[in-house]
């Protein structure tokens, strides 16, 4: 056993259990030319920064969001958290332990799992929906004989509103919705306590992404299950959410109880974000849209990634980063907000 | 079963196409003939009693002296060139299929790990492969076939000489396999299955066998099916240029290179009578396989 690291102090103000703990978290592509190419012109290898120096902590039966655009690193922080990729830099520690170890033993490994975004690529088209299901059953062997497999196959299907006839089908025989239910039944085929969710509904129909919602948080309070839930839709955040984090550009900008945020956003990208919701009591009001594109994550701007669209920025903002200042239970990452400017 | 089989779309576009219902008669008459030849061939060509000088040169029927025991003609040993065709076109299938087959296992192997382990494995085997296709394959297959020979001690030739001729052929066509596997095992490593298999830790090269492969191997069966009439053609080619098989063991190749000897004599029907057979049975075999590749393109449906 290796030994544990010490806990980070004044990084995170909680000092409740955790189940998943992000540590200063960076995580870098190399998207550098082929090596003879570079040579040739000269060229320096590049870096894609997908996640910068992130840190959090979900405490167990809780759900922590992370919400942001397209390309801010989302769903790297996703693949990180379940050990698909290696962090570049920084640790994370799933029950306290490293997660490279963690996951090097079946039986911590176990009570992790993850679901998809794309309901169909992620169910392997030629294989039956029972061995889809039973295949972690397998992995980990909690359960032997065809009959014992098949029991629990039909009793995942059941508990995601299928029936244990639909095992019999392939994945092309099922909705959009209901494939998502049976990419859940894979899911928690290991037993896990611990789901990594990359925006499990933002390929399905609105209608649909009700249900999968509730289905998820009716399987939380039954299973006690924690998740780590990414997705850019800031309502179905809203729904789900106990904590939140806002990305950009591979940095947590803002982050704490969503309640808290979605009351008082404080970080100005959080803000504009918010602003954006379309709100059925304020029809034809005037909005501030969020101008510009999301820079390059190859060479980021300089000081705050957000200052070339942010309204309050000034001199500052432009060659410092900022650091995290804590206020109540809301860390947020801005100049503005640190010196009053954002009344 | 049978009944999903029959309904699916490929067997109603194999129905519908006449091509492929011909290609598909032509290539089981010349299959079932040879697999059955010592059955129903009329002589043995290789009982070399029953052979008699008397009945050489024999015209095939529709010419003078022509007779029905003999529909098309005899060689100059009096051997029936039906007979010898028939015999003939088991080695040249057998070859051909043990060849592709050797080289579908390798090259799905070679592209399987290649595609999936990525970095400098795929760099090496892929640049391996980019090399050999820069040589026509039947000079790989030539030059494999000369150094494995030449290596072997002269008693042990001629009963290896078979399993020789099929690793050569089989060796000159692997980076066809390879290359398309590797594509496609390229786009299916990525996709989020692969992932749900490695969160919960199932080992690499169980995700390559029961995960990827079976998404990658439709196009193998095209490319497979094409090959094989490459590799019948290879085998002939070797086995006319003398270096395939021992005259013991006669192929179409074989039959065409004796027969070429006698073409110039006016004894035509001993070497083309061999040609054509292989023709037809090349022309099946790449027809099916082409009919095959377009039924399987979801772009031309």
């Amino acid at each position: 056993m290796p030994a544990q690291p010490e806990p980070p102090v004044g990084c995170m103000p909680m000092t409740k259990l955790k189940v998943l703990e992000a540590v200063a978290v960076s995580h870098y592509f190399d998207v550098s030319r082929p090596f003879l190419q570079r040579v040739f012109t000269r060229e320096p290898r590049r870096m894609l920064r997908a996640v910068d120096d992130v840190s959090f902590a979900i405490a167990p039966g809780t759900t922590f969001a992370l919400v942001g655009e397209s390309g801010c690193g989302k769903s790297t922080i996703a693949r990180l958290a379940v050990g698909l990729y290696a962090a570049t830099d920084g640790d994370i520690l799933f029950e306290n332990q490293p997660l490279s170890s963690a996951r090097a033993q079946p039986a911590l490994r176990r009570r992790m799992n993850m679901i998809f975004q794309d309901p169909y690529a992620s169910l392997n088209p030629r294989w039956r929906v029972t061995d889809i299901v039973a295949e972690p059953i397998r992995a980990f062997k909690l359960a032997t004989g065809s009959a014992d497999i098949q029991a629990r196959v039909g009793a995942l299907l059941a508990q995601v509103s299928l029936t244990p006839r639909d095992g019999e089908k392939y994945p092309h025989e099922f909705s959009g919705g209901q494939r998502q239910r049976i990419s859940i039944a894979r899911a928690l085929a290991s037993e896990p306590d611990f789901l990594v969710c990359d925006e499990p509904t933002s390929a399905l129909d609105v209608s649909v992404q009700a249900q999968i919602l509730n289905l998820m948080r009716d399987l939380q309070q039954r299973l006690g299950l924690t998740y780590l839930f990414i997705s850019h839709n800031l309502a179905v955040v809203r729904h789900m959410a106990d904590r939140l984090g806002v990305m950009y550009l591979g940095r947590i900008v803002e982050q704490g109880p969503a309640e808290a945020i979605f009351r008082a956003p404080r970080h100005p990208y959080t803000r504009l974000l918010l602003d954006a919701i379309p709100d059925l009591e304020q029809v034809g009001r005037a909005r501030t849209p969020v101008g510009g594109e999301l820079p390059s994550p190859i060479a980021p701007p300089p000081g705050c990634a957000f200052h070339p669209r942010c309204p309050l920025a000034n001199a500052r903002c432009r060659v410092e980063k900022p650091a995290h200042t804590t206020a109540g239970d809301v860390q947020v990452a801005c100049h503005a907000v640190a010196e009053g400017r954002d009344a | 079963m049978l009944a999903r089989t029959w309904n699916s779309d490929l067997a109603y576009n194999f129905r519908t196409s006449p091509v492929a219902l011909a290609s598909a008669a032509l290539a089981l008459i010349l299959i079932v003939a040879a697999a059955f030849a010592p059955w129903i061939a009329p002589h043995d060509p290789t009982d070399v009693a029953s052979l008699s000088l008397m009945d050489s040169f024999k015209p095939p029927l529709g010419m003078a002296d022509a007779e029905w025991s003999n529909p098309f003609g005899t060689d100059n040993q009096g051997r029936d060139v039906l007979s010898a065709i028939m015999f003939g076109m088991r080695i040249s299938l057998l070859v051909g299929f043990l060849s592709v087959l050797f080289a579908i296992v390798v090259g799905v192997a070679i592209g399987l790990l290649a595609g999936y382990a990525g970095g400098i494995i795929d760099t090496l085997l892929m640049r391996v492969a980019d090399v050999q296709l820069t040589f026509p394959s039947i000079l790989t297959a030539l030059l494999t076939d000369g150094v494995i020979t030449a290596a072997l001690p002269r008693t042990m030739r001629e009963g290896l000489q078979i399993y020789v001729i099929i690793f050569a052929i089989g060796i000159s066509l692997w980076p066809n396999f390879a290359r398309t596997v590797r594509g496609s095992t390229l786009v299916e490593r990525n996709k989020d299955y692969v992932m749900a298999a490695r969160v919960i830790g199932v080992p690499s090269w169980r995700i390559m066998l029961s995960h990827v492969l079976p998404n990658v191997i439709g196009p193998v069966m095209v490319i497979g099916t094409l090959g094989l009439g490459l590799a019948i053609i290879a085998e002939a080619t070797l086995s006319f240029l003398g270096v395939g098989l021992p005259p013991t063991q006669p192929s179409l190749g074989t039959l065409i290179r004796f027969g070429n000897d006698f073409l110039f004599s006016g004894q035509w029907w001993i070497t083309v009578f061999p040609g054509l057979t292989l023709i037809l049975m090349v022309l099946a075999i790449n027809l099916l396989g082409d009919w095959l590749r377009d039924a399987l393109n979801p772009r031309l449906r």
